[in-house]
């Protein structure tokens, strides 16, 4: 079984990937952590993302631990500037 | 009533201001921030900010909320601005009222101060020599509200 999901790229991170979304399929049971190592393994610039970034799923930060769901919406955040 | 924004037009400060008025409250407190023209020693020209919309309305919305229970009182407002913004202009402001100052000032406090730890906003310093780079910042942590206290 493979389970969907969407990541998003904003700011640095954007820059560095040249895109601000991309699908991937993963292993069910997947964690944060694993996208991440999977995306890193692709090499180019996805080499170049940090090994345990700020990741929010769902619109909500999340834990390198935390399983990721079907559909799940993973963003990459780069550290935060407002205000 | 609590009011939490993210917008690309320009701030109207004195109406952020107004909207958390109450006759009954003796201390309403407005914090401005606006885009300076240096930053580590280099001349300024402008600012571009970029955010994660949806989760940033979330987030200003749960900081906000934490606010008024410092605050006592459901009247904050804060509204961030995102796109390119030239120097002088107002990027973020946050209104509170309060029948007492001591919880408006800390209130206050607490919205920026979390704005700058987990607001997922960032920004791009074009400088006056044509070039340009995105600023260093904060790395958000996954902690409920309260940890971040």
């Amino acid at each position: 079984m493979a389970l969907a999901v969407r990541t998003l790229f904003f700011a640095a991170y954007r820059d560095l990937v040249r895109t601000s979304e991309l699908p991937l399929e993963l292993a069910d049971g997947a964690t944060v952590a694993d996208l991440v190592a999977e995306l890193r393994s692709r090499g180019g610039p996805f080499a170049h993302l940090p090994p345990d970034p700020a990741v929010a799923v769902n619109r909500v930060y999340a834990s390198a631990s935390q399983p990721l769901g079907e559909g799940d919406e993973v963003a990459f955040i780069p550290p935060v500037a407002g205000g | 009533m609590i009011r939490a924004d993210v917008v690309r037009g320009p701030i109207d400060t004195a109406e952020v201001l107004a909207g958390v008025g109450d006759a009954g409250d003796g201390a309403a407190l407005l914090f401005v921030g606006t885009v300076r023209n240096h930053a580590g020693g280099h001349p300024v020209d402008g600012i571009t900010y970029d955010a994660y919309e949806a989760m940033a309305r979330e987030v200003l919305r749960a900081i906000a909320g934490e606010a008024a229970e410092i605050l006592g009182t459901e009247r904050v407002a804060v509204v961030h601005r995102i796109g390119t913004l030239k120097v002088g202009e107002v990027s973020v402001a946050i209104a509170v009222s309060s029948p007492h100052r001591a919880e408006a000032y800390e209130a206050s406090r607490y919205v920026i101060e979390e704005i700058k730890k987990r607001l997922p906003v960032w920004k791009k310093e074009h400088y006056s020599s044509g070039e340009e780079a995105w600023v260093g910042g904060a790395v958000p942590a996954p902690v409920g509200p309260a940890d971040h206290r």
